[in-house]
């Protein structure tokens, strides 16, 4: 009973938090209408000939008939259509600027064990990439720090890709702790593995190397445990422990552990650890899938998947492995999420989603599985992720499918404001287009 | 027995170097034809190939089928030429041969490796020809090779007989190899910019020189001087003459405007013309003075941000230079987005806004017109080669999917085919793996490795 209480005041507080950040940051005032446009709720039956408002940073109207408050700011929708803004479940958005300039790269941090490093530490608010994935639908990231090898990567931050300080953009500071599992690759892997690139390995070796590697992983599980039991008897002799410290607030389920993990005896692997120690798992990456998605399913383990324009794992797997993997995911129950894994690609996130589509995967269940599942996955879907009354304002208004590359995006609002749709490409379009023709007379002076 | 030799090898070489031909006639009827060429879009149209040729194409009533066609059912279905790859590195052994600032004497016409499961995949996203390119070590790189999917086929069987022959340049950071520092690689020259240009430069006064000393000997020979002692063959700088006499083509590897526009002019000073370029990033702000050169542009879709020189890259780059003149294409560089590239083309709609026949051209008659096989490929038209996809739905879209590819009238890729292949594979895959197992059971006690 008390625990229930307990829980309600949590809700309660946690709500309220939420209330009070967007009346901060929302400019409470001003009332958005679209009307006359396809609202795709993502949650329910899209309203035709529908008007939607949004007031406050949130919507608080959606259906045919809608009363428009005087003074507001309306948009033709006729012809439109309107939708939640994406969410792109791991990427590193602000957290890198030019790939091969390490200056500019602050995902990644030495050391293999790092769970008290936060990305939200290190997003740069006026990465050039953010204005370039918003002008494309993209309102939400997860950006979340990398890591070289196995171990524990750092914390992931849920941001909104709009605002002049993190602190604006940020949902969840701690959405989740990343981890990055083993790998059992013989080759080197792209993900994890023992350092990359070099010959190949004997299994037994790799096999060996792998457990070792795991056990690591549960050593740390271990003094996280221990450390908390001395802190909760009120231990005075340990000093605080940063990395321990932050590492407990994964057991019990406390936060979402995020394990990248490709192949399919790595994600067995991790699922029977998050087992041992009760943790919240979701796997990312998982292009080796394929082969578990029965234990995926019986586990109810959520999956965020890299691009689907990517190559089959195995020289003898089907060329289309990539393209059929989050269909059959899906058939089996298991929710799934997309992701781009990078950055300055983050704008490509609907087509990789549109890429399963003719491989299996419901056009409809495609688009969810970049708004509301990658929000249920993250735990906000009671904020994010589908139009519905009361959710926060992150909406984007198209002329067509947001699947279809040759959709355009035509307004993005994030909390409830439209968002500025330019950005570094457009700029240098728009200039160089317009650049005069070259006269003939120059090069002859 | 020397010739005898000769003339066996001559004869083995023309025998792998020819592809299988096309038993039957294939007509594809109803389906939206998008020719990429003057005939634009027929809908619910036909195409007809028989003997490796593109014998028919026009509305369907129009077109008649012989008796022993096969005829593919296209209702709904799209065809478009197949896809050609003006950059790609897929089927060869090695890329780069990086020790010496000018490589033109190596060619990655040796090293073709018909194994690579790539040419399969890139087949089953539409693709039939794909310019297999040197890599950008050196500002003169090596001589590359054009090859068409003919999965099966030997490395003379994938060779595009007749394509001209064309070397690959590079620019800016990786022939200056800015990013080697600490690889332990050694040091080379150029380091800079001005470097890269000076190699270049350099390079063509030496075979300007050694043109001339040919030219020499050869007028004495002509005036009947046969005692008249030739130059020395250098195997450097004879791919290099061929640019100068027009005969081998320039794909320079490029990102910055700057280095666009002092390559041209390095060129102009040698009389000879920059081909295409390649990557040319930044091509959107020298787009005029390409044009006026006669340069081509094969560059990405949407790629930027991964080097500094890639920092201003915008994905309306192919439509600029369209719109300014210049013959752009858009291509992979990569053995996964060599199987989208007409996805890749529909970007060019969305930003820069180019018409449906003009984003098609970047993946099918405009590449064939930079390596100058467009007599052959790159669009459907009555003589040309039967390279044609058959598409399940609209090709220039997120959606899009193969059915069926040919290649000189004959299946490289269909969707059917490949189920039955799957399973065939699995089972083979299957009884391996049971030997391979108890094997290693046997001989080590531990769990194989299965893969």
């Amino acid at each position: 009973m008390s625990r229930t209480l307990g829980k309600i005041v949590a809700v309660g507080v946690i709500t309220l938090l939420i209330l009070s950040a967007n009346e901060v940051f929302a400019q409470d005032g001003d009332t958005y209408v679209i009307r006359g446009a396809t609202i795709h709720t993502v949650s329910s039956e899209p309203v035709k000939n529908g008007t939607i408002i949004l007031r406050g940073g949130r919507i608080v109207a959606i259906g045919q008939n809608v009363d428009i408050p005087s003074g507001a700011q309306t948009i033709d929708g006729t012809g439109k259509h309107v939708y939640p803004g994406m969410i792109d479940a791991f990427s590193q958005l602000g957290l890198t600027e030019i790939g091969s300039v390490a200056a500019t790269n602050d995902a990644t941090e030495m050391g293999r064990f790092n769970p008290h490093l936060n990305a939200h530490t290190a997003i740069h608010p006026a990465s050039e990439h953010i204005p370039v994935a918003r002008a494309n639908g993209i309102t939400h990231t997860l950006a979340a720090p990398g890591g070289s090898g196995s171990g524990i990567t750092g914390q992931a931050t849920l941001v909104h890709l709009d605002g002049w300080t993190v602190e604006e953009m940020e949902i969840e500071k701690s959405a989740a702790m990343v981890m990055t599992w083993p790998s059992l690759a013989t080759r080197g892997g792209r993900f994890g593995g023992f350092g990359g690139g070099g010959g190949r390995r004997s299994f037994d070796e790799v096999k060996r190397r792998f457990d070792e590697q795991v056990e690591e992983m549960d050593d740390w599980l271990v003094a996280a445990q221990h450390y908390k039991q001395a802190m909760d008897a009120g231990s005075t002799r340990l000093g605080r422990d940063l990395q321990l410290e932050n590492l407990t607030r994964v057991l019990d389920r406390g936060m979402k552990v995020i394990i990248r993990a490709n192949g399919h005896r790595e994600i067995e692997s991790a699922i029977e650890f998050a087992g041992k120690w009760n943790l919240d798992i979701v796997i990312a990456g998982a292009s080796g899938a394929r082969k578990v998605i029965d234990l995926l399913a019986e586990k109810s383990v959520a999956v965020i998947l890299g691009p689907v324009q990517r190559l089959p794992s195995n020289q003898d797997d089907p060329y289309d492995d990539p393209n059929t993997l989050p269909g059959l995911l899906a058939d089996a129950g298991v929710e799934i999420a997309f992701a781009t894994f990078g950055s300055s690609d983050s704008r490509t996130l609907p087509y990789e989603a549109a890429n399963s589509v003719s491989w299996g995967l419901a056009k409809d269940d495609a688009f969810e599985a970049i708004t509301l599942g990658p929000a249920r996955i993250l735990g906000v879907a009671d904020r994010l992720g589908s139009l519905e009354v009361g959710k926060v304002g992150n909406v984007i208004v198209t002329d067509g499918d947001p699947l279809e590359i040759t959709t355009n995006i035509e307004h993005v609002f994030v909390r409830g404001v439209p968002s500025d749709l330019d950005n570094k490409h457009n700029r240098l379009w728009e200039e160089y287009k317009n650049r005069p023709l070259k006269a003939k007379a120059v090069t002859t002076t | 027995m020397r010739q005898f030799c000769l003339l066996a090898l001559g004869l083995a070489l023309t025998v792998v170097g020819k592809a299988a031909a096309q038993d039957t006639p294939v007509l594809i009827r109803g389906a939206t034809i998008l020719t990429a060429a003057d005939a634009g879009k027929i809908e619910n149209g036909a195409i007809l190939f028989e003997n490796g040729r593109i014998s028919a194409v026009g509305l369907a009533s129009d077109v008649q089928a012989p008796s022993n066609a096969t005829v593919i059912d296209g209702t709904d279905k799209f065809v478009t030429p197949g896809i050609i790859d003006a950059h790609s590195h897929i089927a060869a052994e090695s890329i780069n041969e990086g020790s010496v600032s000018v490589s033109s004497m190596v060619s990655v016409m040796d090293v073709i490796d018909p194994t690579d499961i790539a040419i399969y995949r890139e087949a089953a996203g539409g693709t039939t020809t794909s310019h297999v390119m040197h890599g950008s070590a050196n500002p003169i790189g090596g001589q590359n090779a054009v090859i068409k999917h003919r999965w099966g086929e030997d490395a003379g069987g994938l060779l595009f007989q007749g394509a001209p022959p064309t070397i690959k340049f590079a620019l800016g950071e990786n022939p200056k190899r800015s990013r080697s520092a600490g690889t332990g690689l050694p040091q080379r020259y150029p380091a800079s910019r001005m470097g890269v240009m000076d190699v270049i430069r350099q390079a063509f006064v030496e075979a300007t020189e050694y043109r001339r000393e040919w030219d020499a000997y050869e007028d004495r020979r002509e005036g009947g001087d046969q005692g008249a002692i030739p130059p020395r063959r250098d195997l450097k700088l004879d791919p290099l003459v061929d640019i100068l006499n027009g005969s081998l083509s320039v794909h320079a590897h490029s990102y910055r405007a700057d280095e666009i526009l002092q390559l041209m002019r390095v060129a102009e000073e040698f009389g000879f013309r920059i081909h295409t370029f390649q990557h040319v990033l930044e091509g959107y702000r020298v787009a005029d003075e390409m044009a006026e050169h006669g340069a081509h542009a094969s560059t990405f879709s949407d790629w930027w941000a991964y080097k500094v020189e890639a920092y201003e890259a915008i994905p309306h780059n192919a439509a600029i230079m369209t719109e300014r003149g210049v013959v752009v294409s858009i291509n992979s560089d990569s053995g996964e987005e060599g199987r989208h590239l007409n996805q890749e083309a529909a970007k060019t709609m969305k930003w820069g806004g180019l018409t449906e026949a003009q984003a098609l051209a970047l993946v099918t008659i405009n590449p064939a017109i930079q390596l100058m096989i467009d007599d052959r490929v790159g669009s459907i038209e009555v003589g040309k080669d039967a390279d044609v996809v058959l598409w399940e739905n609209y090709p220039l879209s997120s959606y899009a999917k193969v059915r069926t590819t040919y290649v000189d009238g004959n299946v490289v890729f269909d969707v059917d085919q490949d189920r039955e292949m799957r399973v065939r594979i699995a089972e083979e895959k299957a009884e391996l793996l049971e030997t391979l197992g108890e094997d290693e059971k046997e001989e080590t006690g531990t769990r194989g490795g299965n893969r």
